[in-house]
């Protein structure tokens, strides 16, 4: 009976919704989003001889739509999703279905309040960021209570507690976390007025997992804190963020007792027309989990970014970089120039440079005094802060320039060199066993080129073009690509794709990747049909950019919202 | 006794009524029609201030939200697009565009510097923890949202081709 009444009573506040075309009849709003994803695998003995890829389901399914509810100061949601299963090149812990993120969130005055799943970051993130990257199946929202206090004076303080989302279960360890953020230009009116900025943070977190081990006596509360300091003036910005993890013993650490410490800074200027950016940093230890056992992407309490450009054209994504959190020492420094318009070397519209060079390599590692190297229980290591490790990891040097010619062509060219170290990178080495066999591993120099290329034709359509080729010795080869899109209307577009393997170390692999693509586009709603196979890497078809796993066969994505 | 019996009927009661919820809710959102206005959520300046959404428009004029990111090539070619109407189309309309990049802690440093570098006019600010992203339902960047001058999302498209930008400017000549 109760049951029926509060249908009733939704339904109606829905229709009166309906009449006024906006809101509910309480003043509320509600959005959902909705996607889907499903493949059908063809059997490919080119691709795949053994069959060792292709899926016992043969097509595989999986989708989610999130719904929120906002009215005045309350916001609610909640997201279901399935799997039936988890399409090629998801994390395989996806199975199932339900209900994984539902919440409640109100702000009373000074107080935000959230109970249920939440994402929050401190800082960077370096000591804590739960997150979702929905597109390569990342989700380790905390499921508990967050407050936020914004005070008078800039202000603000954060408190978490709760566990850590690991696919449709929980995982093992509770998190305890708190965080203050003081933007001083709002307590020192001196500072607002010269335009100078100054933010203060501290954040800590703990985390407590009961331990049973026969040999090593497992800390249960494991503790960690950081400090940061922003700074602007002008065009001038500086952030800077110190984190300190106490003994962890982990399966990524192999079980060692050393603290860990992280440390990034940046620095850009800006001004229109010009951008320059560096930044540096140094890792030591500090894989941070919330179950000491977890491995790949699971559980992880902390996020450290790592340096290098995100690369979207598909050869380059080949080569992608990912931290090294068991330690890594860094840099980067980007310059982007705006060649003025209306000038010799600008031209009508302008002409855009940007140049990048990043760099990663290994910490200082020497064996303890008793001469043991990472072994399990022990202190694994001794390190200087400020020596470089003798094993590189990547290089990434890069420049593009792009132009636009007139109204109906524009051109833009970008040139790579990567230096990628397979070993660490692809196979997942760790330092100790290349520094017992020096020069052992498998260090790649990989030269790139981009063209894109956009024409206009007539009545109002396009085509958009892209010529890549990447080299290299061994691993993947030599590749080739091109790609045509042909925008037909504002609905509808249409794109063809080959990359050629044609270098690939082993004969038997050297071989085409065609893929067909239509996109039909409607508002809010997008529906993608392909065909063919697909590598690896972030795809950009249409318009829209996807992580979409290596397969074979027909694709079909629908995403949609109100 | 099994504690478990004595919590069984309370356990499969609370369900039921979780059950109850949910139904309602979706049913709910069968009927709802919604014309959307800009969510209640906080993002943050390229100065590391917070500001709120609602605040960065001209009181009763149309405003563009374009979420975007520096690796998201349509976006950078949707943005680029729109700047070459933007300065004109402001004048003419009052509407403001505010880039909203969803960039993480991994690169939205290279925010401000590559918004410098490519000579844009916008409003640029940042959603590092995705509140704003979840709060207006944006699944893929590039996402286009252009709201009226009472601040209901009038059109919208969560894609860039080419030339959709003369939609988008026709669209918010229509709001004058």
């Amino acid at each position: 009976m109760r049951r029926i009444a509060v249908i009733v009573a939704m339904v109606t506040a829905g229709s009166a919704a309906a009449q006024t075309g906006q809101t509910d009849a309480l003043g509320g709003t509600l959005r959902a989003v909705v996607q889907m994803d499903a493949q059908l695998y063809v059997r490919d003995s080119v691709l795949d001889p053994a069959g060792d890829y292709y899926p016992d389901e043969r097509a595989l399914g999986q989708g989610w739509a999130l719904f929120t509810y906002e009215r005045g100061n309350l916001r609610m949601g909640m997201r279901y999703e399935n799997y039936q299963n988890a399409i090629l090149g998801f994390p395989t812990g996806y199975r199932g279905e339900g209900i994984t993120y539902r919440y409640a969130q109100w702000q009373q005055g000074k107080f935000d309040i959230t109970v249920g799943n939440f994402f929050e970051q401190f800082g960077q993130g370096l000591v804590f960021r739960a997150y979702e990257e929905r597109g390569l199946g990342l989700d380790n929202a905390m499921d508990g209570s967050r407050i936020i206090a914004r005070l008078p004076k800039g202000l603000t303080l954060k408190g978490v507690i709760g566990r850590q989302r690991v696919y449709f279960a929980k995982s093992d360890g509770i998190l305890r976390g708190t965080d203050a953020e003081w933007a001083l230009r709002e307590a020192v009116p001196a500072l607002d007025k010269m335009g100078l900025g100054i933010n203060l943070g501290a954040s800590f977190i703990s985390k407590f997992q009961r331990g049973f081990d026969p040999l090593l006596n497992l800390p249960a509360n494991v503790g960690s804190w950081a400090y940061r300091l922003g700074a602007n003036y002008r065009g001038i910005d500086l952030k800077a963020e110190y984190a300190y993890k106490i003994n962890d013993p982990n399966f990524d650490n192999g079980y060692i007792y050393k603290p860990g410490e992280a440390f990034v800074a940046t620095a850009t200027y800006s001004r229109k027309g010009l951008g320059v950016l560096g930044t540096v940093k140094r890792i030591d230890n500090f894989s941070f989990r919330s179950d000491r056992n977890a491995q790949q992407f699971d559980a992880l309490v902390n996020f450290i970014p790592p340096t290098g450009n995100l690369h979207t054209y598909a050869l380059p994504a080949l080569y992608p970089y990912a931290t090294q959190i068991n330690g890594e020492m860094g840099y980067q420094f980007d310059v982007n120039y705006l060649i003025p318009k209306k000038t010799k070397l600008g031209g009508k519209y302008g002409t855009k440079l940007a140049l990048s060079i990043a760099a990663s390599q290994s910490i200082d590692r020497r064996p303890l005094e008793d001469g043991s190297f990472g072994d399990k229980g022990t202190q694994g290591y001794v390190t200087d802060a400020l020596a470089w490790g003798e094993i590189p990891y990547f290089r990434d040097i890069n420049f593009g320039i792009s132009r636009k010619f007139s109204s109906k062509y524009k051109s833009q060219l970008t040139a790579y060199r990567f230096v990628y170290n397979k070993s660490v990178l692809a196979d997942g080495v760790n330092d100790y066993a290349i520094l017992d066999a020096p020069d052992s591993d498998s260090v790649l120099v990989v030269p790139a080129v981009v063209w894109e290329q956009q024409f206009a034709l007539p009545r109002h359509q396009t085509l958009r073009t892209e010529f890549q080729w990447s080299g290299g010795e061994g691993f993947r080869g030599g590749l080739a690509m091109a790609l045509a899109e042909w925008t037909i209307s504002e609905h509808w577009v249409l794109a063809v794709q080959d990359i050629y393997n044609y270098g690939h170390p082993s004969e038997s692999r050297r071989i085409h990747y065609p893929l067909v693509s239509v996109v039909h586009f409607d508002g809010p709603t997008r529906v993608q049909l392909g065909y063919g196979r697909q590598q690896q890497g972030i795809f950009c078809v249409g318009g829209v950019c996807r992580v979409v796993p290596p397969s074979n066969g027909l694709s079909l994505s629908l995403t949609t919202q109100f | 006794m099994d504690p478990w019996d004595l919590a069984k009927p309370r356990a499969l009661a609370y369900l039921e009524h979780m059950k109850t919820l949910l139904t309602a809710l979706l049913v709910a959102s069968a009927t709802l029609i919604s014309a959307q206005s800009l969510p209640n959520v906080s993002v943050l300046k390229l100065d590391g201030s917070k500001t709120e959404l609602s605040s960065l428009r001209e009181e009763g004029k149309p405003m563009i939200v374009s979420f975007w990111a520096t690796w998201c090539k349509p976006c950078i070619n949707e943005l680029n697009a729109m700047a070459e109407y933007y300065d004109d189309l402001h004048e003419e309309t009052g509407v403001t565009l505010v880039a909203v990049s969803i960039d993480d802690s991994r690169t939205s440093p290279k925010v401000g510097p590559f918004v410098a570098g490519q000579g844009w006019d916008y409003t640029v600010v940042l959603d590092p923890n995705s509140d704003l992203r979840r709060a207006m339902g944006v699944n893929n960047v590039p996402h286009t949202f252009l709201l009226n001058g009472a601040g209901e999302v009038v059109w919208q498209a969560n894609k860039y081709v080419p030339g959709e930008e003369e939609v988008l400017v026709a669209e918010v000549r229509k709001l004058k």
